[in-house]
């Protein structure tokens, strides 16, 4: 099982990094999730989008494809790139403490 | 990942529902992975992005074996129609958008849209015949251009 130290506690994980047991999330740990992936500051539009991602997770047991992320979560698909160039549902994901998103869109 | 996959671009030259898809999720799932992305229409894939006829891009259902239906079944008339609603209602099911929002959710995701300069002039259209996330009519040239550094998938 792999672990990952953040702000002096250690959390399981899966082979990628993302976090195993949802539970373990809190806004603190966030912050330092995203600085492990080189977002420094979480700005609102990045708290929006983690927040949106993680009540879908936990109300469907799914993350929300790309699509629904651009309609649903009141921050458009340009601004989804600009604030998680590398990969919004993905990012956003591990920065919401839920696994990687399986779909294909 | 140092021999990670930085940069796509995806030709699509036909113009059946199951020809131009494929492109589409590849080029979409590129964006979402963080990977560059280009797509460039040509011949009868420019359908896929051409005002009057993005609405009426159908499922082939004759010359298809893999949809294991006899040809003289695939050729009575509505055919192709049924086929293609079915298949719609299944990609709509997967959270698979129709192809103009797809286009465009592409295009937002920060990919390129080109169409095929050689085909636009053979067809006799133009840049206005085109849905708006299309970015510009290139030659073969400029795509080579525009592809340089990345992979090339053509479908």
């Amino acid at each position: 099982m792999a672990t990952k130290t953040l702000a002096g506690k250690t959390f399981e994980t899966d082979e990628q990094g993302y976090l195993k047991n949802t539970a373990d999330w809190s806004e603190e740990l966030a912050k330092s999730l995203a600085a492990d992936i080189g977002i420094t500051a979480l700005t609102e539009g990045h708290w929006k989008v983690v927040k949106f991602m993680r009540e879908r997770y936990l109300k469907n047991g799914d993350s929300p494809s790309i699509r629904t992320l651009g309609k649903d979560s009141g921050v458009t698909t340009k601004e989804l790139y600009q604030l998680f160039p590398k990969g919004p549902a993905k990012l956003a994901a591990y920065v919401a403490g839920i696994p990687k998103p399986r779909g294909c869109i | 990942m140092e021999n990670s996959i930085k940069k796509v671009s995806i030709i699509i030259s036909k113009g059946s529902l199951e020809g131009i898809y494929p492109g589409l999720i590849m080029a979409n799932g590129a964006r979402m992975e963080g990977i560059e992305a280009n797509l460039f229409f040509t011949f009868f894939g420019l359908d896929a992005i051409h005002k009057n006829k993005q609405h009426r891009i159908k499922v082939a259902t004759v010359g298809n074996p893999g949809l294991h239906i006899p040809t003289w079944i695939g050729a009575i008339p509505g055919m192709s129609a049924f086929v293609t609603s079915r298949m719609k209602k299944s990609i709509e099911s997967l959270d698979i958008p129709p192809i103009g929002e797809f286009l465009q959710l592409i295009h937002d995701s920060g990919a390129g849209l080109y169409a095929c300069k050689a085909t636009v002039d053979m067809f006799k259209m133009t840049k206005t015949d085109f849905v708006s996330p299309v970015d510009e009519i290139i030659t073969v040239g400029e795509f080579y251009e525009k592809a340089q550094g990345g992979e090339i998938i053509f479908t």
